[in-house]
């Protein structure tokens, strides 16, 4: 008898996640639409916001736009594969699988491998527009390993987040729960202007929203001038900390409504 | 009323898709929350926008409204689809073809609960708008117009969502088209007036897209007063959805009952 480690469960995991996404239409076009939907209506639509005064991002609005979208999208990218896990449940499906498993932990490193890959092709689609049009990169290639490094880390958070809310709730009913909170910290940070032109409570609320350092930190890497770029990979490795610990809870807690 | 007569028979659905709508609160209290929301974040996020040299209000809040009541219409589309698609999915709309009911009473009728959740969306948005400072150039009458105006938006996108509903059969359909009908109000004037839109492609587009006037319209009984271009425009885009969308339902709801 073969002994699956959590690698071998993670991967055949991930591997049917990627099949039923690619099987699906109507799973895998609206969350690539999205984030390039996002990207022609604020780069293109409001490009005029880099002449407000006060407006001091070198790089031009396309690649302001684009660090915002671009972790916006591998956001989504894990809330959407936390869709996919609580339709598991819902079709029987999860408990089956928390049967089959002899390293159930696996089960929460397949899903988040799924996210990755699957985000992974909205970040190269994403790219590929935002290269046509004609957005200005001014950081060298480590900035801009470290800009996808961090939206990797930001797609795990997503992704640990919803698991940890399907694995509780079981139910595709609990959809907003997993997408509401993570809408509103990515759109209470600096979308639009600097966080320095805010003003009012959101200014109060983006100074201390954590993915105001994440998207500040992207925004210097690819300007070239790398922005606190240690203390966003903190709070992002701290998060993905704590997020790991609330997926694994609600794993157990799934572990003991399914025996 | 004779039971069989067109009237009675819109009122029996209409009555029938209100009363399914308002027993969703997953239905009606996201298209409540969900532009207010925005509505929140962007005239707050977007306020420098105002410091633009030509910009015309010094109010974001207020140059931002409109799209509120778009997004909801929005929303009202995806009910009306999803509903009528689970009718079909079910067979209701195959049971239905073996009584007396008319076409024209279930596509009509079937609008009913998007058309009340248009109605009480529109008087929240409204009230918060007004809560929060929005005052309308066009006095009194420019509000019972924005709402005359909003709630014929609404029943326009919830005509396309019936007709995607028809025309598809299926729920899952609908809500995977739901991006489609968003991007066409992401390249209108909802963030931005059209001429301050730098980027000539997305001008453009902006133009020719239906929404933009659809927007500018409710938009210029807020911030303007009463523009007469801006407003015939938009009802002439309004009511353009409404009949195009009105028949290209009927015609797949006669497609449909031939095949069933």
């Amino acid at each position: 008898m073969s002994h699956a480690t959590p690698w071998t469960v993670a991967r055949a995991l991930a591997w049917r996640q990627m099949r039923i996404l690619f099987k699906n239409p109507s799973l895998f076009v609206p969350p690539m639409l999205f984030p390039l939907m996002s990207f022609t209506a604020f780069a293109g639509g409001l490009s005029q916001m880099r002449h407000v005064p006060g407006f001091d991002f070198e790089g031009g609005y396309t690649s302001f736009q684009f660090v915002f979208v671009l972790l916006q999208s591998a956001a989504f990218g894990g809330v959407f594969t936390g869709f996919g896990i609580a339709r598991d449940f819902e079709r029987g499906f999860a408990r089956r699988l928390l049967i089959a498993s002899q390293r159930r932990s696996g089960l929460v490193a397949g899903y988040a491998l799924a996210a990755l890959l699957r985000w992974s092709m909205v970040a190269v689609m994403l790219t590929i527009v935002a290269l046509v049009a004609r957005m200005e990169i001014g950081g060298n290639g480590v900035d801009i390993f470290g800009l996808y490094l961090l939206a990797v880390v930001v797609n795990m958070l997503g992704v640990l987040w919803a698991a940890g809310i399907a694995f509780r709730f079981r139910s595709v009913q609990a959809g907003p729960l997993m997408q509401t909170p993570i809408f509103m910290l990515l759109f209470l940070a600096p979308v639009y202007v600097p966080l320095g032109l805010l003003t009012g409570w959101i200014h109060a609320v983006a100074s201390v929203n954590p993915f105001t350092a994440f998207v500040e930190a992207g925004r210097g890497f690819i300007s070239g001038d790398p922005y606190h770029s240690a203390a966003a990979f903190g709070i992002a490795l701290t998060m993905a900390a704590l997020l790991l610990v609330w997926a694994l809870l609600g794993l157990r807690r799934a572990e003991r409504t399914a025996a | 009323m004779n039971q069989q007569s067109l009237p009675h028979q819109i009122a029996e659905i209409a009555s029938r898709s209100v009363k399914r709508t308002l027993r969703q609160p997953g239905v009606l209290i996201p298209p409540l929350t969900f532009p207010l929301m925005l509505m929140a974040v962007n005239s707050s996020g977007l306020r420098a926008a105002t410091d633009l040299p030509g910009f015309p209000t010094d109010s974001f809040l207020s140059f931002f409204l409109p799209f509120s009541f778009m997004q909801g219409a929005l929303f009202a589309a995806s009910t009306a689809g999803t509903d009528l698609a689970r009718d079909i999915d079910t067979g209701f709309l195959n049971r239905l073809a073996l009584t007396p009911m008319r076409g024209t009473a279930l596509l009509v009728g079937q609008l009913g609960g998007a058309t009340a959740m248009g109605v009480v969306q529109a008087l929240v948005y409204l009230g918060v708008g007004l809560a929060f400072g929005v005052r309308f150039e066009s006095g009194v009458g420019g509000v019972l117009m924005l709402l005359v105006l909003a709630i014929l938006i609404a029943i326009g996108w919830a005509s396309i969502g019936v007709w995607l509903a028809l025309r598809t059969g299926s729920g899952e359909a609908v809500q995977s088209q739901f991006p489609m009908l968003f991007f066409l109000l992401f390249i209108s004037s909802m963030n931005m007036p059209r001429d301050l839109i730098e980027v000539e492609w997305f001008r453009a587009a902006a133009t020719l897209n239906p929404v933009s006037y659809m927007i500018e319209g409710l938009r210029s009984l807020i911030i303007e007063g009463w523009n007469a271009q801006a407003l015939a425009l938009a009802l002439t885009m309004t009511i353009g959805l409404v009949v195009l969308a009105l028949g290209l339902s009927a015609v797949a709801l006669r497609e449909r009952m031939a095949r069933t």
